[in-house]
C-alpha cells in the first residue's frame, strides 16, 4: 500500500477544473487575490473548453490543442497550481485554535492524496443524465460531456453509418447536425413534445424542427422509448419503441440534460436544491465555501427579477459571470453579477443566439425574414422585453443584449417589422412609462 | 515565426510568438492577454474578441464575412473602420500583426 501524500496548504483549492473552475482563478489573479491557488480537476486533461466538442470537434474543424484554455507558462507564472486526475471523495472542515470552523479544510482524494486548503470552491459542475432502460450497457451506447466521451465518439465515426440521438435538446440537435453533416443517417427522438423545450419558446422549437427535417434529419417527437437492441454480440443496433417498432442504429447517442454535482457539497453538509444553494456572492450556506458555475443554484441575478427567485445557469457565460461575483467575494468585495445571461448553439446553417431569460414571459413578437432566413423571437413580461432566441440575425441578437444591458426597452408594437433594424427602436425605459 | 503585437487601451504593447493556423484571438487568450475575453471560444457568437487593426494592415487581412460585419455592431466598445474580431483572423507564416484592444469587451 502506498502512502497517501499530504500536499502543502493552499491558499485557495478550486475543485473542479470547468469553465468556471478556470475563471475564479484567472479573475482572482486580476483582483489581486496574492495566495497560491490549486485548480484540481478528475479528467486526465488540461483545463479545456467544452463547447466545441458537440461541433467544431466532432466535425474535425479544431483539434484538442485549440480547446485548451490557457499555456502552462501562464498557469505558472500566475502561481496557480494544476492537477489532473485527480477526484475529490471528501471534504473535511477544519477549525480554528478556538475550535470554530473557519473555512479552511482538506480535500482527501480517490488515490488518498491530502489537500490541505485555507478556503475552497466547487466548480464540479454537471453529468450526463442516464437513460436507464434495458440494454442502456450495450457497446455503441454513448454520451457527450467530457473529451473522453467526444474522443471516444470520434473513435468510432468509422464504424455505423445509422445513428439514433436521444433528446432534442442543444447537445442532442448539435451533435446530430455534426454528424448528419458527416454524412451519417441521423434520427432524433425527443420524448417531449417539441425541440430545446427547456431553452426557447414554441415558435423556435418548431424553426428548428421544419430546418432539421429539411436537411433531411429526421426527428421524432413524443418519443416513447422501450430498450436498446442487441445485434446478439453486445453492440446495439437500435431503438425499440413502445409501439414494438425499432429505428436501426450502430450508434445512439444520449443527450437527455444533466445532473448537477452535488455529491461532495452534500457530504460537506452544505444546503441542495436543485443544484449547491448559494447566495448572491456565491457564498453556500455555511458561509465559506465557494459555488460557481452549473452546479450552483443562485438567486436570479437579472435586474428587476422577483425577489427569492432562484436559478440555476448551464452556460459558458454564466460560469465566466458567476465566477468574476466569487473572485470579488474572496477577496472581500460584494459585487452584483453583471451582464445579461446569454446562450448560443450552432446546429449547420443555423446560429442560434439567446439574449436574456425568458422566465415568466408572457407574450412574444416573432420577427421572420423568410427571404434572408433570418428569424427572431422577442420575449415580453408586460410591455418589458426581457429575452430574445435570434436564428442567424446577430443584429437582432446584439441590439436585444444591449437594451437589457442598459435597461432599455424595445417595444413590442414596433419590432414584428423585419425591414426595421431593433436598434433604431429601443428606448429608454421611462419613455414608455 | 509569426508575432502579434497586442497593445491596450492604456497603451501598454505586448508582443507574443504565434502558431500559423491559430486565430489572433486563440494567441491571446491562451497567453493570457488581457483585452480580449472570448466567451464564446471562437464561434463567431459573443463578439468579446473585438480588436483594432493597424489601419496600413487591413488590407493583408482577409475580408469579413457578414456574420462578422453585423457581430461587430454589438461590441462593447463602437466599431471604427479598423475593428475585426480576432476570432476570425488566422496567424498566417511570417505575420507581423500590430493590433489595440478596446477598453472593454462586455
Amino acid at each position: 500500500m502506498s502512502t497517501p501524500r499530504t500536499r502543502s496548504q493552499t491558499g485557495l483549492l478550486i475543485i473542479g477544473a470547468s469553465q468556471a473552475g478556470v475563471q475564479l482563478a484567472i479573475s482572482l489573479r486580476g483582483t489581486g487575490f496574492d495566495e497560491h491557488i490549486t485548480l484540481l480537476g478528475e479528467e486526465n486533461h488540461r483545463p479545456y473548453q467544452r463547447p466545441a466538442l458537440s461541433k467544431e470537434f466532432l466535425q474535425d474543424k479544431v483539434d484538442k490543442e485549440n480547446l485548451i484554455f490557457r499555456s502552462q507558462e501562464y498557469w505558472d507564472e500566475h502561481n496557480i497550481e494544476l492537477v489532473k486526475g485527480a477526484r475529490i471523495e471528501k471534504v473535511l472542515k477544519g477549525t480554528d485554535s478556538k475550535g470554530r470552523q473557519d473555512g479552511s479544510g482538506i480535500a482527501v482524494a480517490a488515490d488518498g492524496t491530502e489537500y490541505p486548503f485555507r478556503r475552497v470552491a466547487l466548480a464540479v459542475g454537471a453529468r450526463a443524465r442516464k437513460l436507464e432502460i434495458p440494454g442502456a450497457d450495450l457497446d455503441g451506447v454513448v454520451y457527450l460531456r467530457s473529451a473522453d466521451d467526444a474522443l471516444a465518439l470520434k473513435a468510432r465515426l468509422g464504424d455505423f453509418e445509422d445513428a439514433v440521438v436521444i433528446g432534442g435538446g442543444f447537445i442532442g440537435l448539435e451533435a446530430a447536425c455534426s454528424l448528419h453533416g458527416l454524412g451519417k443517417n441521423v434520427t432524433v427522438l425527443e420524448y417531449g413534445p417539441r425541440l430545446v423545450g427547456r431553452a426557447v419558446g414554441e415558435d423556435t422549437s418548431e424553426y428548428f424542427l421544419q430546418s432539421h427535417r429539411k436537411r433531411g434529419i429526421d426527428i421524432q417527437l413524443n418519443a416513447r422509448m422501450s430498450s436498446f437492441v442487441d445485434d446478439g454480440a453486445g453492440k446495439v443496433s437500435g431503438v425499440e419503441m413502445e409501439d414494438g417498432s425499432v429505428v436501426k442504429a450502430q450508434l445512439v447517442l444520449i443527450g437527455i440534460g444533466v445532473i448537477p454535482n452535488t455529491e461532495l457539497a452534500e457530504q460537506m453538509g452544505l444546503e441542495i436544491d436543485n443544484g449547491v444553494v448559494v447566495d448572491k456572492h456565491a457564498l453556500a450556506s455555511d458561509g465559506s465555501t465557494i459555488v460557481v458555475g452549473d452546479v450552483a443554484n443562485m438567486p436570479n441575478p437579472l435586474p428587476g427579477a422577483p425577489e427569492g427567485e432562484r436559478i440555476r445557469l448551464e452556460s459558458v457565460n454564466n460560469a465566466i459571470e458567476h465566477a468574476k461575483i466569487a473572485a470579488y467575494s474572496l477577496t472581500g468585495r460584494q459585487e452584483e453579477y453583471a451582464g445579461i445571461p446569454w446562450f448560443w448553439s450552432n446546429q449547420a446553417d443555423l446560429k442560434l443566439q439567446i439574449a436574456g431569460l425568458t422566465l415568466g414571459y408572457d407574450s412574444t413578437v416573432v420577427r421572420h425574414d423568410t427571404e434572408k432566413g433570418k428569424f427572431s423571437v422577442l420575449y415580453y413580461r408586460g410591455e418589458q422585453i426581457i429575452a430574445a432566441d435570434c436564428v442567424n440575425t446577430p443584429l437582432d441578437f446584439m441590439a436585444v443584449r444591449t437594451a437589457l444591458g442598459k435597461k432599455q426597452n424595445i417595444p413590442a408594437s414596433a419590432a414584428a417589422d423585419v425591414s426595421v433594424a431593433l436598434k433604431s427602436i429601443t428606448v429608454d425605459q421611462e419613455a414608455i412609462a | 515565426m509569426p508575432t502579434i503585437h497586442y497593445t491596450d487601451h492604456e497603451g501598454k504593447t505586448v508582443a507574443i510568438d504565434a502558431k500559423t493556423g491559430d486565430s489572433v484571438m486563440e494567441t491571446a487568450v491562451r497567453n493570457g492577454v488581457d483585452g480580449i475575453v472570448a466567451e464564446c471560444g471562437g464561434s463567431l457568437s459573443c463578439a468579446t474578441c473585438h480588436v483594432f487593426v493597424r489601419e496600413d494592415q487591413l488590407g493583408e487581412l482577409p475580408q469579413m464575412e457578414e456574420m462578422e460585419d453585423e457581430m461587430l455592431y454589438g461590441t462593447s466598445v463602437d466599431r471604427e473602420d479598423n475593428s475585426r474580431l480576432s476570432c476570425q483572423l488566422k496567424v498566417t507564416e511570417d505575420m507581423d500583426l500590430y493590433v489595440t484592444t478596446p477598453q472593454s469587451q462586455v
